[in-house]
């Protein structure tokens, strides 16, 4: 009896195991025999390439697929979720990268959207706020909680996913990239807000796809390839170098090119650029072949001024010059006949059609150049985008729908679609954002390799060592304001920081 | 949502697809394809009266108003708009066309264009409401579906204007071999037109970007505006030339014609394989989810079901044409 609670108490401890997990879909083999232990209070974060099977264990941990073979325990008893309902009323909760928050709603409708406070078939305002206010506080957000979600950042959206979980009693939080689109200093609060957690007891599965915050986050590392577990520490101050190897099977030399230097002229230059309530006076110019690395908090206006660069959202002060001729740039169609091309934050609501085959994405810019006598040719559209392809190594079919492709390759995708216009300018902004290791690394030959064809690029990312290692000066925004550009030599992490928050 | 479908490890399924497959997909979809011919199929059972010659080209006599206005609504609806108007357009370009001839006692030939012009002037500023007075094409053309068929009404004093010449007439009432009416060579033109413009024009090509995502459109260079103003355009003309048909076959302007049909054009071109959502659409489904509509009215006049019964009926089909393209579509993933 004592025997057999003792081992109980061990297993409480233990959390949700995973025991020899497989799944077969048509074709593949996603999942492989694998293992994986969440702990109570702990943080087990799992590493691996996009394909490397890591969705589809959390889609069996949240009751979404269920596996072929293989065995869970929750708390020493069989775990067998069949839906995801099922796995959120034994305590596990996944939090998706695209949140699934209704924009319209408030914090707390959100919190305890279809569980509302009632009594005789009405809503209790009073009581529902404030029952939301308390696991507001306990993540951490500030906002009130009878604000529209549709009024709060990124960062303040996801602490009321969490809430909402806390609300569903989780003990178990799977957060599939949540630092995605956070900046950094959004991405530290998050931190606290699950060192707090862990310290209640909350296990957590963490993915991510940037290799620096595990020794911050993480209490164990599991690393996934080829949908099998292929390597786990107990520790997770894992040496960057040891995690991408085990993540490529490969050794990594050099990550980042070595920056060309320019070559002589001036290719862009801009002058007190401004737009009303988002940036104001920023000046720099772009060599050819130069690549200009941008850098800043998350709201200081780089990707305004990357889209005022392109006319997405013009700028309403300063000038824009482009071989010594100033350009009128009021809407992208300038921007791109003026040589400058913009790959965008967001593939996949302003980079890709996801709907559309990849390529009809790809010639999407140059349907005018590819056509014959006023005629598009499937044929010409092939052979446009073959090449492309080849160069890219953008891997999938091109007659595929874009959205079904893996990040790194949208991003070809995404990047390809300007290759044919000749740009004389691209701007990058967080260009291998959600990417695995291997994308990444292509996207850095690519960008080196129109540096290296005289292209101007400029890089915006909120992973400071991507600006550092690509870029050969470095720009600093803050508030919307230029605190500082840097040489290469003198654009020290500390430095830059510094200027981020300065201003 | 079932969660297996966004697998991005599953290998597409329809590698194997027979070469069946290969001709009804060139008509947007299979599906609509096959529901017309198996209504055929039944309708041929059922009467003796429905596959003939003669009949079929009844049917096509009949629909080729309904084809033409659903010809731009295709366009339209793949740039995820809408055009409620073209029904009053048909109205009012018949009785301009009609006030021209009759009362201002102009040659037929400018009548014709002038019917021609104030469908694609309604197009136009339908246009140029959702474009630079920024509202949803529901609403712009909901006001344009009234405004065009007040004026209608304004310009006839509500009354219908008769009396036209012989050639006139003759668009949709002379026989090519004995057989065929230019109204219906006309559409066939049209469609054909059409559908090369959607494939192979760069305009074309846009437009399916504009209706699957309209900022990744813009951000890519294309002139979305531009582009959706002349759709509207091409739209009203079309209804315009509609209007001018419906004329020649009733051989007298109404007011109050087609009153209406712009539903039963949107149920053709979402027959026809369209998404409402946009991105998503062809020419060639179009036609056929047109033909769906006139043959299944022929065929129950055939049948001698009522009126009545007509509309529940065709209701029906409307509702379980899409459905099962969407479920099709679903599984096909």
């Amino acid at each position: 009896m004592s025997v057999l609670s003792e081992s109980r108490a061990s297993a409480a401890g233990i959390g949700l195991v995973c025991r020899g997990l497989t799944k077969t879909f048509p074709g593949v083999r996603a999942l492989d025999g694998v293992d994986l232990e969440v702990r109570y209070g702990q943080v087990e974060v799992v590493l691996g390439e996009n394909g490397a099977g890591k969705s589809t264990l959390m889609k069996i941990l949240s009751g979404a697929h269920a596996a072929d073979a293989g065995s869970m325990t929750l708390d020493g008893a069989p775990y067998r979720p069949d839906t995801p309902r099922a796995a959120i009323a034994s305590g596990v909760v996944m939090i998706h990268q695209e949140m699934n928050l209704v924009p319209d709603l408030s914090v707390a409708e959100n919190i305890f959207l279809g569980r509302q406070h009632q009594r005789n078939g009405r809503i209790q305002y009073g009581e529902m706020n404030r029952a939301a206010a308390e696991l507001t506080r306990r993540v951490g957000l500030t906002a009130d909680v009878s604000t529209p979600v549709s009024r709060l950042s990124v960062a303040a959206q996801q602490q009321v996913e969490i809430a909402k979980a806390l609300s569903l009693d989780a003990r178990i939080l799977i957060l599939d990239e949540p630092t995605a689109a956070l900046g950094a200093a959004e991405s530290e609060r998050l931190f606290e807000i699950i060192d707090e957690l862990r310290a209640d007891g909350v296990g957590f599965v963490y993915i991510t796809h940037r290799l620096r915050e595990v020794a911050r986050v993480g209490d164990r590392v599991v690393v996934m390839r080829d949908g099998q577990r292929v390597a786990g520490w107990d520790r997770a101050d894992v040496e960057i170098d040891e995690l991408v190897e085990a993540m490529v099977d490969r050794t990594v030399d050099q990550v980042y090119p070595e920056p060309r230097e320019p070559d002589d002229g001036e290719l862009l230059r801009v002058d007190g650029l401004g737009r009303e309530g988002a940036f104001s006076d920023v000046s720099f110019t772009v060599r050819p072949g130069e690549i200009l690395g941008i850098a800043g908090l998350v709201g200081a206006g780089r990707t305004e001024l990357a889209r005022a660069l392109f006319g997405a959202e013009p700028a309403d002060r300063g000038r824009i010059v482009v071989d010594g001729r100033e350009m009128r740039i009021r809407a992208p169609v300038d921007a791109i006949s003026a040589g400058i091309v913009l790959v965008p934050e967001d593939r996949k609501a302003q980079g890709l059609v996801l709907g559309m085959s990849v390529q009809d994405n790809i010639a999407l810019p140059s349907l005018k150049d590819v056509a014959q006598g006023g005629v598009v040719r499937r044929s010409g559209v092939k052979r446009l985008v073959d090449e492309l392809a080849r160069r890219l190594d953008l891997r999938g079919q091109p007659g595929q729908a874009a959205g079904t492709l893996s990040g790194g390759n949208q991003q070809k995708a995404a990047i390809a679609k300007w290759i044919p216009k000749n740009p004389r300018v691209v701007i990058f902004d967080e260009p291998t954002r959600g990417v695995d290791v291997g994308a990444k690394v292509s996207i850095y030959r690519l960008i080196d390799e129109l540096s290296r064809n005289g292209v101007g690029v400029i890089v915006i990312s909120s992973e400071l060592s991507e600006v550092l290692g690509l870029a050969r000066r470095v720009l600093v925004l803050s508030h919307g304001h230029q605190t500082g550009l840097l040489e290469r030599e003198e654009a020290t992490e500390e430095r830059v920081m510094t200027l981020a928050v300065s201003g | 949502m079932s969660a297996t479908t966004q697998e991005p490890e599953a290998p597409a399924r329809d590698n194997s697809a027979p070469a069946w497959r290969a001709v009804f997909d060139r008509f947007g979809s299979s599906g609509p394809l096959l529901g017309l011919l198996v209504l055929v199929v039944v309708l041929t059972v059922m009467s003796d009266a429905f596959l003939t010659v003669n009949n079929l080209v009844n049917v096509f006599q009949q629909i080729s108003v309904l084809a033409i206005l659903a010809l731009g609504m295709t366009a339209v609806i793949i740039t995820a708009g809408i055009d409620l108007s073209v029904g009053s357009v048909v109205g009012l370009s018949g009785v301009v066309a009609g006030w021209t001839f009759v009362e201002a006692e102009l040659p037929m030939v400018i009548a014709f264009l002038a019917g021609l012009a104030v469908g694609a002037l309604a197009g136009f500023i339908s246009g140029l409401m959702i474009t630079v007075g920024k509202l949803p094409p529901f609403i712009a053309t909901l006001a344009m579906l009234s405004m065009a068929r007040g004026l209608a009404l304004v310009i006839s004093d509500g009354r219908p204007i008769s009396g036209y010449p012989d050639w006139f007439r003759d668009i949709t009432r002379y026989q090519i071999f004995g057989l065929v009416p230019p109204s219906v060579l006309l559409v066939v033109a049209l469609f054909v037109l059409g559908s090369a413009y959607l494939r192979y024009r760069p305009s074309g090509r846009a437009l399916y970007a504009i209706g699957g995502n309209e900022e990744v459109a813009r951000l890519s260079g294309l002139k979305v505006n531009l582009e959706k103003l002349k759709v509207y355009t091409a739209a009203g003309a079309l209804a315009g030339l509609g209007g001018l048909i419906l004329m020649s076959r009733l051989d007298s302007a109404q007011p109050t014609a087609a009153t209406g049909m712009e539903l039963d054009v949107i149920a053709a071109v979402v027959i026809g394989g369209a998404s409402l959502a946009g991105g998503r659409g062809s020419m060639s489904g179009t036609l056929v989810g047109a033909l769906i509509i006139g043959v299944l009215r022929n065929g129950l006049n055939l049948l001698d079901v009522s009126a009545f019964w007509q509309q529940v009926i065709i209701g029906a089909v409307i509702a379980i044409a899409v459905m099962t393209d969407t479920l099709r579509r679903r599984s096909k993933r």
